[in-house]
C-alpha cells in the first residue's frame, strides 16, 4: 500500500492508483473533463489531454494531471493552490475560446460537461479570445450528427470506438490548432464502417456528437389529421426513462410511459415486446430447423442493427450464419401495417409507425432500403429514450404524477421472455425457453437460465436439451464480439447459438439511453429491473402468448412460413471497410 | 568474408593497410547534402574526368562527409604522402583544373581560396593533447572517411569499440564506463546516458529495443544529418553497444524522410556490416545478435519527442503520451526501450576505446565532452563546429564563428530552437553547458545557434519560433493546441502595432500556464522564446505597444520609409523598382513616397544608390 497526502489528508491506496482515485478516497474533488473510467468494460480514457485536472505535487517542477499520474510513496499533493486553480481556469478558458458559445439552443444545454465545468470553475469571461475553428457539420448519417466545432479533443469517442468497439472509425487528424477527431480521409460518417451503435454519442461530453433528433418529425405526424400514428416502445425504455425525471435507475415506469404517450396524442400505443415474442418464434424455429436439418451453426441473433452492420463490414464471409429475422421493432412495423391495419380498418398508407428505442442504430436501420413491405417502410420514425423524455417535457406532462395505463390491443400482450430482450443474455434466454419446449415437447421445469445472465463481456454455457448438448455463447460490446467471431472463423471454438448485442451491457446501455456517467451500477439496476419485470409477468414464454398464437392462426400460419418470411425476415450484404 | 573473432577484425584491419599502395595524393571531396547542394557532384566529376584524361596514376579520389564549413562548399582536400593537407574551398570546374595542374601535377599547392581550420580530430588509437579551438569527437570521421565504405571505417578503428565490449567487457562494465564518462543526451534534455542505459538494463523483459532518434527537426540544426551522411557506421556500432549493454537485440533508426542521402548511406552501412558479421546474428562469432531497421518519419517535428516517436514507429499517430512510464520501462510495443539521439551515439565508441577519464577531461564537470553546434544567422562562418563544453559565447561567436556579418553589433543568440530562448549580448561571457543555458531560460536543445544582430526584432523572433510550435504541435493537449495559438495571436497583434500593456501581461501569464500544464516537452518549452525575449528585451516589447515603434525596424506595420530631401538626386530608380508604384517624382527632382499605399517591402531602399531612403 502507498501512503499519499492530498490537501493534508493522508490515505493508503494500492500501487497503481492514480492521484484522482486517491483523491476520491480522501473525499477531495478534482474537476476532470476528458477522463472517463469504466472498469467494467475495461475501458479507461486516460489520454490526459484536456489538462483540467492539473494538481501540484511536491517536488515536481510542473503541475501534473491527476487522472493519469500514479501515486508514489509519501507523495504530497495539493489540489486547490492558487497556481493549480488559475492554471485550470485558464486552460478551460482556452477551450471555451475555441467553442461556439451557443448554449441556449445547443442540444446538450444543461447536460453538457463543458458547460457544467465552466459553472463549477466560475468562468465569467474568456480572457484569451482569437480565431475559432470552423467545420461544416456532418449530417450524412441517420443516427447522429457530428459537429466538430464543439469537439474539445477529449478523445473519448476515439477510445470507445477503437478500443471498446474495435470499429476504428475515429482518429485525431491534422496538427496544432487544426487537430480534430475525424473519420478516415475526413469522409462523411455514412461512408465509413461506422455501425451507428452510438457509444461515441453516449460518452461525448459536449454536443460534438448528438443524435439526429426526430421529435419534430413525430410532432408533425401527430399534427397531421390524415395520419394514424402508432407508437411502439422497446423493452429497455421502461427501466431507464424514469431517470430523465429524477427517478432512481431501474425504476419501472411502463404505465406512466404509456399514459404519457396517450396524452401526447398517439393513436395507438403498442409494446415492441410483442414483436420480441414474435422474434423468439421465428428465431427458435430457424434454430431448430438448422439443428434438425444440418444447417450451419452457430446461429447468431440479429436483433441488433449495429451488430448487423458490424458483421456486414467486418465478417462478410460469415453472412450466412446470422438469423434472417428482422429486429423486433421492424417486425412490429410490418405487422402493424398489415395485420393490425386490417384488424382496425385503417389503410396501411395512413399508418405512421414511431419506434421509441434505446438505440441510435435503429434510426439508421429504419432507413435501410430492404426493410419495406408493399413499398412502405416498416417503421417511419425512431426516437430515443432521451428524445421521448424531451417530448414529454415539451408537452408539459407531469410525468411523475401520471396514473399507470395499459398498452393498446390487439397486439398489446407480451411475455416475460420478451422483456429481457433489453439486456445482454436476454434474447438467447427467451429463445431457449421456446426452443427447449419445442425440442423436448415438454414444459420446462426451470424457466430461468441464470447461467446466461450477467454483464460480463463474453459468457458461455452448456445446456443439455432433449439429449443433445448445446453450447451457447453471449457477447456484448463489439470488441468482445470480434474476439468471439474470430475464434469461430478460425475454428477454435464451436457454438450452437450466440447472442450478440453491440453495446456493452446490451440495450440497457444503448446510445439513446439517459447518460449513465460512468456509473456501471446504473446499468446493473436497469438489468435487474428487466429480470424483475419478467418474473412479475404471468406469461413467461413467448410461444404461450395468446396474441402471438392468434397472429399465427389468423394471419401467418406457421413460424418461418412463406408469409412470415416475407414480412419478418430480411437479408444481408457485404460492405466495404474503406 | 565474415568477421568471427576479435583477431579476425584486427587482421582484417591490418590487411586493409597492407594490400594497397598509398597513392601520392588523396583528394577528398565533401559530398554531404551541403556539398552536393553547392555542386560537389560537378566537382567530383571534374576531378574524375581530368585525372583520367591526364592518366594520373598517383591520385586517389574519395568521397567523404562534411567538414563543417558549409558556407565554403564545395570543398576538396588534398593530402600528400607526408600527410600534409590543403583544403580548397568553393571548388568549381575551373578550380579543379587549377588544382590538378598546379598541385597534383607539379606539386605546388595553390594559396588562394584555401582554409586552415583551427580544428583537431581525435584519433581512436592514440591520445593527443588538445591544441586547437575545435575538437572533433562526434564528427571525428566526417570529412575523412568514405561514408559508403565499411573498409574505410574499419581502417579508422571502426567496430573496435564493439569488439572491446563483446570480448573484454560485461554489459554492466559498459554501462559503468558510460556512466562514469558523464555523457549526457545530446538531443536536448541532457539526461545521463549511462543512467538511461542502466534503467533499460535493469528491466527484466524478454524483448528490449534500442532506438536512434534521427528525427532532427530544430530549424537550423543539421549535425545529426551530417554525422549520418559522413559516418553512418559509427551510429550502427554505438547502437549495437547499447544493445549489448542493455540486453536488447533490436535497433530502430527513426529518421526523417527528408534526409534521403543519410537514409541511403545508412542502408549501405547496415548491409555491409551485416554482410561482414558485424551486425545481425552472432556478431563477431559471439552469441550476441543485434539487427537494425530504418523507420522513416514523415516530417512531424513532434515525432522527435521520444514517446511520439515510438507511437510513430508503431504505426500510430505521432503524438506524445504521459511520462512516466518512461520508455526505459514501457517503450516500443510496450517493451523496455532505450532512445538516444544520433550525436549521443556518435560519442560512444571514443568513450569505450579511450576511456571515461579521457572523456570527462574535456568540457566542464557537469557537462563533459564536446558538443556540435550548427551556427547560423548573422555570423560569418555558417556551418557545423564541435567544441568542448564550457566555451563562452564570446569565443564561439568571435573566434570560432568569425564574428558578425558586416561587423554589425551582436544582439543575441538563440539556442535550442523553438524550445529554447535567447541569450543577450550582456551574457557573452557565460560558458555554454546544459545547466547554464537552462538557468538563462534557454536550453541546449540539439545545438542549433542562430546569431542575431542589431537589425533583428526580438518580438518578431519570438513570433517566428512560436509560429513553428503552433504549426508543429500535435494538438493533443489544450495548452499547446489552443494556448500557443492564442500566444501567437497576441504577438501578431503587438507586431502589427495594436498591442497593449495588458497583452504583455497576458503573454507572461499564458506562457507560464502553458509551461506548467502542457503534456510533453514540446509544449512545455514552446513559450520559452516568448518568455526569454520578454525577460531580456521587455523594453522592445514596450516600445512596440507604447511608442508603436519597432526599435530594430523590422516589423513592417510599425515602420515607414522616407526619402531624405538632402540626399535624393532624382534618379527615379526607386520609383521604377517600387512594385506598387507609390513613389512620385520627376527626373532630377526630389521623390516622395505615398505612405498609405506603401507595402514596406524595402525595394526602394535597396535600390537607392545615394542612401537617400531611410526607415523609421
Amino acid at each position: 500500500m502507498i501512503d499519499v497526502t492530498i490537501n493534508n489528508i493522508t490515505v493508503s491506496v494500492p500501487e497503481g492508483t492514480t492521484i484522482l482515485e486517491a483523491a476520491e478516497k480522501a473525499q477531495v474533488h478534482i474537476p476532470t473533463l476528458c477522463h472517463l473510467n469504466m472498469p467494467n468494460v475495461r475501458y479507461v480514457n486516460k489520454c490526459s489531454s484536456c489538462r483540467i485536472c492539473m494538481v501540484e505535487v511536491e517536488g515536481r517542477a510542473n503541475l501534473v494531471p491527476a487522472c493519469a499520474t500514479e501515486v508514489t510513496q509519501a507523495m504530497v499533493v495539493k489540489t486547490s493552490t492558487p497556481r493549480a486553480m488559475s492554471a485550470r481556469k485558464i486552460v478551460l478558458e482556452l477551450l471555451l475560446s475555441d467553442h461556439p458559445a451557443d448554449c441556449l439552443c445547443c442540444p446538450k444545454n444543461t447536460r453538457c460537461e463543458l458547460q457544467s465545468l465552466a459553472y463549477e470553475l466560475g468562468v465569467r469571461e474568456i480572457a484569451y479570445k482569437g480565431e475559432q475553428s470552423i467545420y461544416p457539420p456532418d449530417v450524412t448519417s441517420c443516427s447522429f450528427i457530428r459537429d466538430l466545432n464543439k469537439c474539445i479533443m477529449c478523445r473519448r469517442c476515439e477510445t470507445v470506438c477503437n478500443n471498446v468497439q474495435t470499429v476504428g472509425v475515429y482518429s485525431a487528424v491534422d496538427r496544432g490548432f487544426d487537430a480534430v477527431v475525424n473519420s478516415a480521409f475526413g469522409r462523411p460518417i455514412i461512408e465509413s464502417p461506422c455501425t451507428f451503435c452510438g457509444q461515441c454519442v453516449s460518452v461525448c461530453p459536449t454536443a460534438a456528437l448528438t443524435e439526429v433528433n426526430h421529435t419534430r418529425k413525430v410532432l408533425e405526424a401527430l399534427n397531421d389529421p390524415d395520419k394514424y400514428v402508432v407508437v411502439q416502445t422497446a423493452p429497455a425504455i421502461r427501466v431507464a426513462l424514469g431517470e430523465e425525471f429524477g427517478l432512481d435507475a431501474g425504476t419501472i415506469v411502463t404505465g406512466k410511459m404509456v399514459a404519457a404517450l396517450k396524452q401526447m396524442g398517439f393513436d395507438k400505443v403498442l409494446d415492441t415486446d410483442f414483436a420480441a415474442d414474435l422474434t423468439v418464434m421465428e428465431e427458435a424455429a430457424e434454430f431448430i430447423d438448422r439443428v434438425k436439418n444440418g444447417g450451419r451453426l452457430p446461429i447468431l441473433t440479429s436483433c441488433c442493427p449495429a451488430w448487423v452492420k458490424f458483421f456486414e463490414h467486418q465478417f462478410p464471409d460469415l453472412l450466412d450464419i446470422p438469423s434472417t429475422c428482422k429486429s423486433p421493432h421492424e417486425m412490429m412495423g410490418a405487422i402493424i401495417k398489415t395485420y393490425v391495419a386490417e384488424k382496425i380498418g385503417i389503410p396501411a398508407e395512413k399508418i405512421y409507425v414511431v419506434s421509441v428505442m434505446p438505440c441510435l442504430a435503429k434510426k439508421y436501420e429504419a432507413a435501410r432500403p430492404e426493410l419495406v413491405n408493399d413499398e412502405m417502410d416498416n417503421v417511419d420514425a425512431v426516437i430515443t429514450t432521451r428524445e421521448l423524455a424531451e417530448m414529454i417535457r415539451e408537452s408539459g406532462i407531469n410525468f411523475l404524477e401520471l396514473q399507470d395505463e395499459e398498452f393498446d390491443h390487439p397486439i398489446g400482450q407480451s411475455s416475460g421472455a420478451s422483456v429481457i430482450f433489453g439486456t445482454t443474455g436476454g434474447v438467447i434466454e427467451a429463445t431457449l425457453r421456446t426452443a427447449c419446449e419445442w425440442l423436448t415437447g415438454k414444459p420446462l421445469n426451470k424457466i430461468e437460465f441464470h447461467e446466461l445472465r450477467g454483464l460480463s463481456g463474453i459468457r458461455e454455457a452448456e445446456l443439455e436439451i432433449a439429449g443433445m448438448e448445446f453450447r451457447i455463447g453471449i457477447a456484448n460490446g463489439l470488441g468482445n464480439t470480434r474476439t468471439l467471431l474470430e475464434k469461430i472463423r478460425n475454428g477454435e471454438v464451436h457454438y450452437d447459438a450466440i447472442e450478440i448485442m453491440a453495446c456493452p451491457g446490451g440495450c440497457i446501455n444503448g446510445g439513446g439511453q439517459p447518460a449513465h456517467h460512468n456509473n456501471w451500477g446504473i446499468l446493473e439496476k436497469r438489468s435487474r429491473a428487466l429480470y424483475a419485470e419478467d418474473q412479475r409477468k404471468p406469461l413467461r414464454k413467448s410461444h404461450e402468448n395468446p396474441s402471438i398464437i392468434q397472429l399465427y392462426k389468423e394471419y401467418l400460419g406457421e413460424p418461418n412460413s412463406e408469409k412470415a418470411h416475407a414480412l419478418l425476415h430480411t437479408y444481408y450484404q457485404k460492405r466495404e471497410l474503406v | 568474408m565474415k568477421i568471427r573473432s576479435f583477431d579476425d577484425l584486427k587482421q582484417y584491419k591490418k590487411s586493409l593497410y597492407g594490400n594497397k599502395k598509398t597513392a601520392k595524393y588523396t583528394v577528398l571531396v565533401g559530398m554531404a547534402t551541403c556539398g552536393v547542394a553547392s555542386g560537389a557532384n560537378t566537382t567530383m566529376t571534374a576531378f574524375e574526368e581530368t585525372v583520367n584524361e591526364l592518366g594520373l596514376k598517383n591520385v586517389t579520389l574519395k568521397r567523404t562527409g562534411c567538414i563543417g564549413y558549409c558556407f565554403l562548399e564545395p570543398i576538396a582536400e588534398v593530402i600528400d604522402e607526408q600527410g600534409n593537407s590543403t583544403i580548397y574551398t568553393k571548388v568549381d570546374k575551373a578550380k579543379v583544373a587549377e588544382i590538378v595542374s598546379s598541385h597534383l601535377q607539379n606539386g605546388k599547392p595553390l594559396t588562394e581560396g584555401v582554409i586552415k581550420p583551427d580544428m583537431q580530430r581525435i584519433n581512436l588509437a592514440e591520445v593527443k593533447p588538445i591544441q586547437k579551438r575545435q575538437l572533433r569527437v562526434a564528427l571525428r570521421n566526417c570529412g575523412v572517411i568514405d561514408p559508403e565504405s565499411l573498409d574505410d571505417y574499419i581502417k579508422y578503428d571502426g567496430y573496435m569499440a564493439l569488439a572491446k565490449c563483446l570480448f573484454e567487457l560485461t554489459p554492466n562494465g559498459v554501462i559503468e564506463i558510460i556512466k562514469r564518462s558523464g555523457l549526457r543526451g545530446r538531443g536536448g534534455g541532457g539526461f545521463s546516458t549511462g543512467l538511461k542505459w542502466s534503467f533499460v538494463a535493469k528491466e527484466n523483459a524478454p524483448v528490449k529495443n534500442i532506438i536512434c532518434n534521427a528525427d532532427e527537426g530544430d530549424p537550423g540544426a543539421f549535425m545529426d544529418r551530417s554525422i549520418l551522411e559522413g559516418d553512418p557506421n559509427s551510429i550502427l556500432e554505438a547502437m549495437a553497444i547499447a544493445g549489448y549493454a542493455t540486453g536488447a537485440a533490436h535497433g530502430y533508426i527513426y529518421i526523417r524522410a527528408e534526409y534521403p542521402m543519410a537514409v541511403k548511406r545508412l542502408k549501405i552501412a547496415i548491409a555491409q556490416a551485416t554482410e561482414m558479421g558485424l551486425l545481425g546474428d552472432n556478431i563477431m562469432g559471439t552469441d550476441f545478435s543485434f539487427d537494425i531497421q530504418i523507420k522513416l518519419g514523415a516530417g512531424a517535428f513532434v515525432c522527435g519527442e521520444e514517446t511520439a516517436l515510438i507511437h510513430s514507429i508503431e504505426g500510430k499517430r505521432g503524438e506524445p503520451k504521459m511520462k512516466p512510464p518512461y520508455p526505459a520501462k514501457r517503450g516500443l510495443w510496450g517493451e523496455p526501450t532505450c532512445v538516444n539521439n544520433v550525436e549521443t551515439y556518435a560519442n560512444i565508441c571514443p568513450i569505450i576505446i579511450k576511456g571515461d577519464q579521457w572523456f570527462n577531461s574535456m568540457g566542464t564537470t557537469k557537462s563533459p565532452g564536446t558538443k556540435v553546434f550548427a551556427l547560423a544567422g548573422k555570423i560569418n562562418n555558417v556551418g557545423l563546429v564541435e567544441v568542448p563544453m564550457g566555451i563562452t559565447l564570446r569565443e564561439m561567436i568571435y573566434d570560432v564563428g568569425g564574428g558578425i556579418v558586416d561587423g554589425k553589433a551582436f544582439k543575441a543568440i538563440q539556442t535550442g530552437g523553438p524550445s529554447g530562448g535567447v541569450i543577450p549580448y550582456t551574457m557573452l561571457d557565460t560558458p555554454i553547458e546544459y545547466d547554464s543555458l537552462v538557468a538563462m531560460g534557454s536550453m541546449m536543445g540539439s545545438g542549433g545557434m542562430i546569431v542575431m544582430d542589431e537589425d533583428d526584432c526580438m518580438v518578431n523572433i519570438a513570433k517566428f519560433y512560436l509560429e513553428f510550435s503552433v504549426e508543429e504541435s500535435c494538438g493533443r493537449c489544450t495548452p499547446c493546441r489552443i494556448g500557443n495559438k492564442r500566444l501567437f495571436e497576441i504577438l501578431e497583434k503587438i507586431t502589427n502595432g495594436n498591442g497593449t500593456m495588458d497583452d504583455i501581461r497576458k503573454l507572461k501569464e499564458l506562457g507560464r500556464v502553458i509551461k506548467d500544464t502542457a503534456l510533453c516537452g514540446l509544449g512545455q518549452t514552446s513559450p520559452n522564446p516568448v518568455l526569454s525575449t520578454l525577460h531580456f528585451f521587455e523594453d522592445e516589447y514596450i516600445a512596440h505597444v507604447v511608442d508603436r515603434t519597432c526599435p530594430a525596424k523590422t516589423c513592417s506595420s510599425l515602420i515607414r520609409y522616407f526619402i531624405m530631401p538632402d540626399k535624393c538626386i532624382g534618379c527615379t530608380l526607386c520609383a521604377r523598382v517600387c512594385p506598387v508604384s507609390c513613389i512620385d517624382g520627376e527626373r532630377k527632382a526630389l521623390h516622395s513616397i505615398r505612405q498609405h499605399e506603401c507595402i514596406k517591402c524595402g525595394a526602394c531602399m535597396d535600390a537607392c544608390k545615394s542612401n537617400a531612403i531611410v526607415k523609421r
